[in-house]
């Protein structure tokens, strides 16, 4: 590698974070640490009723006899549970706000920084927004319209309280608690998130979203989204999330539920972009995040798409389980790590029924002297006559003190199955680079316009309205200048 | 002087490649330079855009009153050099239209001109592939992929009428076209020349010359240049080879 692309690279790994500002705005926590009465306390702050406190402390007293998973290729120090704040809402936040002149201007405005303006005559066409700062959700747009045509949109914590049937259903259905130690720890102490009903045979007309946002210092954020395709019905969902520059690791564990029915389509896009620590490796997000989805019903399809640029370290397996007959499960995944970042992250396409068909396209990047593993587990059961899995994993590095990892374990009961898989590793190509400079562009541009070229595959599959923020976001993990 | 390049020595890999090479080209001039396999000719257009894989030893080259080894390569393009590569790169994923425009603006940019919005640089590059007779289709594919080889050669011409450069160095593009790509290449340079630019046309046959009039001929053999003079060279290459000059 010639001495100006290492300039370059050197460049890149000082990149500015632009979404690091802290909000100064008073909040209320319970004391540090887990134990019986932080789950009491955050039950209570969120006015449950007792069948819920029941299931997070039955959740909780699992979580006490686990042990973390150890399977994955990351490197940090023991986490102190006892050193976290599980609950941080902004003080006098006992009921979210009825509308828009009840939530403090503050919280206003730093949406409005973040891109995701919240009043009425501003608010993103065609998409409606549910956005969550720490513990809480602020504000949702659009409900009224999207209730007209039956389809509940809402914070996970208004629908334990409307929607109490749907929730003791579902909820833990498709992960159930005990599923691992992080599964069990959400389901204990998870404070918000999104709640998604599409009625039998609607198509939601807009994008559904939610904007994720820590801002206290110390605090656990521990999302919990529950999405529900009742058959023949279609809906687009996506998440996005950022949180101050801070020198400490604060921890992130989400667990997200998809249920699709006969028929019916979910579309769940991630734009992950939490604070990634500096160029010195402190302070980052800890991002342990379970997604999975249940095709429940025939004909059934559920597809995760990912951007995952920012946390300092990144666990996450969005997975589909395929039960229904003829069901197609989708993973499309770019995953880019700067400086000290590691990910390891993939996804698990489990074919049950027959006919089931799984997708996996996998791009990692790899920049300064991060980690990047892809990891993957494709299974058949025995009655999985007919399945087929198509798996391609492509890993670039930039730089030459980064590391690619490609783990993809298979695990066929079923001889009429077909698995194709394709594995790529490569170096940032010097001759690309210099094509594109000897056309004027500078070395950074460069990088940059062949990073999107070799995400475009994944890149195309977000929502027309996000696919430019998540290009621009692809150059700016990559940039050094910005800002 | 346009283009002055002065006992020109380079080396890569320990090995020498090009010998005290000299060349001045003016302005409005159309310099062909022809030899044999291996005589250093890729090498002296790569040491003219910027690649940095080589090691200069010796001698100087100035363009358009700069000292060329101050600009690295993008500030080169910027200040009007093209490259029409003997081997155009695929580069997947990544299509001609914003690579293109963000290369114009680059260009712009460093000559203080406004940018080019998106619509206008969308018709421009629309009606420079029709007067190209290139495929409307083909601006929708990425960079260079899956090409055949005389596509690669009329996307780079293609790319040349865009950027109009000050200076454009051919590296060899008339090989392996067939009759009518080898028109369309040559009809490109041929409405882009002005008395204001300036080409440098490598190659090692004789047939492209039937297409564009060189004002100079050079014959390059191991890296120096061993005779110039009209076009009455490459008639002699045409009919005895390179031999004689080596
Ligand atoms: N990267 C390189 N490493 C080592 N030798 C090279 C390299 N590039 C070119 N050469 C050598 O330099 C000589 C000139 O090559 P080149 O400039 O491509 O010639 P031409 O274009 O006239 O055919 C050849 O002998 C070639 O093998
Ligand atoms: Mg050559």
């Amino acid at each position: 590698m010639n001495s100006e692309t290492l300039n370059t690279l050197d460049s890149y790994s000082k990149n500015k974070y632009k979404y690091g500002f802290v909000t100064e705005i008073d909040s209320e926590k319970p004391k540090k640490g887990l134990d019986e009465d932080t789950i009491r306390f955050i039950s209570l702050k969120k006015n449950e009723p007792d069948w819920m406190l029941e299931w997070r402390l039955k959740a909780f007293s699992k979580w006490k006899k686990m042990k973390e998973p150890k399977w994955a290729n990351l490197n940090f120090p023991e986490i102190d549970y006892q050193d976290i704040y599980y609950y941080s809402a902004p003080k006098g936040f006992d009921k979210k706000p009825k509308d828009l002149s009840e939530v403090d201007p503050k919280l206003i405005e730093t949406y409005n920084k973040l891109g995701i303006p919240l009043e009425e005559q501003k608010v993103l066409a065609g998409v409606a927004v549910d956005v969550v700062f720490d513990s809480v959700s602020v504000a949702t747009t659009y409900k009224g319209e999207l209730e007209k045509l039956g389809i509940i949109f809402c914070s996970i914590g208004e629908a334990i309280q409307k929607h109490p049937d749907l929730i003791k259903k579902y909820l833990g259905s498709v992960i159930p608690a005990g599923d691992h130690s992080f599964s069990a720890l959400n389901s204990a102490v998870f404070t918000d998130g999104s709640f998604v009903y599409i009625p039998e045979g609607v198509k939601c007309p807009m994008e559904l979203s939610t904007y994720f946002r820590i801002n206290a210092e110390n605090t656990g954020q521990f999302e919990r989204t529950l999405i529900i395709a009742d058959k023949g019905s279609y809906v687009s969902y996506l998440e996005g999330c950022t949180a101050p520059k801070r020198d400490d690791n604060q921890l992130h564990a989400a667990n997200v539920e998809l249920i699709a029915f006969e028929d019916a389509e979910i579309k769940y896009s991630t734009v992950q972009n939490w604070y990634p620590g500096d160029e010195d490796g402190i302070g980052g997000i800890y991002n342990f995040v379970t997604k999975r989805g249940l095709c429940a019903g025939k004909n059934s399809k559920i597809s995760w798409t990912q951007v995952e640029t920012g946390s300092a370290i990144t666990w996450k397996y969005p997975s589909c389980i395929l039960k229904g007959d003829n069901s197609i499960g989708e993973f499309y995944s770019v995953a880019i790590t700067n400086n000290f970042q590691q990910a390891d992250t993939g996804t698990k396409m489990t074919h049950i029924g027959k006919n089931t068909k799984s997708k996996i396209i996998s791009k990692g990047i790899s920049l300064g002297k991060s980690q990047n593993t892809y990891r993957g587990e494709v299974s058949f059961l025995r009655k999985a006559d007919k399945a087929r899995n198509y798996t391609q994993c492509d890993s670039l590095l930039v730089g030459n003190q980064c590391g690619a990892h490609t783990v993809p374990y298979i695990d066929s009961k079923n001889n009429t199955a077909v698995i194709e898989h394709e594995a790529s590793t490569s170096k940032i190509n010097e001759d690309q680079l210099y094509y594109c400079r000897q056309r004027g562009l500078s070395h950074e541009e460069a990088v940059s316009l062949i990073v999107n070229g070799f995400c475009k595959q994944v890149l195309q599959e977000l929502p027309m309205e996000f696919a430019v923020e998540a290009q621009k976001l692809v150059s700016i993990s990559l940039e050094g200048s910005v800002g | 002087m346009f283009l002055e390049i002065k006992d020109l020595s380079v080396k890569i890999e320990n090995k020498n490649i090009l010998k005290r090479l000299n060349l001045n080209i003016n302005k409005g001039e159309v310099h062909a330079i022809m030899g044999p396999n291996g005589s250093g000719k890729s090498t002296l257009a790569n040491v003219l855009a910027g690649k940095e894989d080589y090691e200069i030893l010796n001698g100087r080259i100035n363009f358009k009153d700069n000292d060329l080894f101050d600009l690295n390569i993008e500030e080169r393009a910027q200040e009007g050099m093209f490259l029409a590569f003997q081997y155009p790169v695929e580069i997947p994923g990544v299509n001609i239209t914003p690579f293109l425009h963000s290369a114009i603006n680059s260009k712009r940019k460093r000559m203080n001109e406004e940018e080019i919005d998106n619509l206008s640089f969308a018709k421009l590059l629309k009606s420079k592939a029709n007067d190209l007779g290139i495929n409307i289709d083909m601006l929708k594919r990425s960079v260079n992929t899956g090409f055949s080889g005389g596509e690669k050669k009329r996307y780079e011409i293609l790319q040349m009428s865009i950027l109009n450069p000050d200076l454009a160095i051919l590296d060899e593009t008339d090989s392996g076209l067939d009759i009518d790509a080898l028109k369309i290449v040559t009809d490109g340079v041929n409405k882009l020349k002005t008395n204001d630019n300036s080409f440098l046309i490598i190659t090692h046959y004789q047939k492209l010359l039937n297409y564009i009039k060189p004002d100079y001929v050079h014959v390059m053999v191991n890296g120096s240049i061993v005779k110039s003079g009209g076009s009455e060279i490459a008639a002699e290459i045409e009919k005895d080879g390179f031999q004689k000059f080596q």
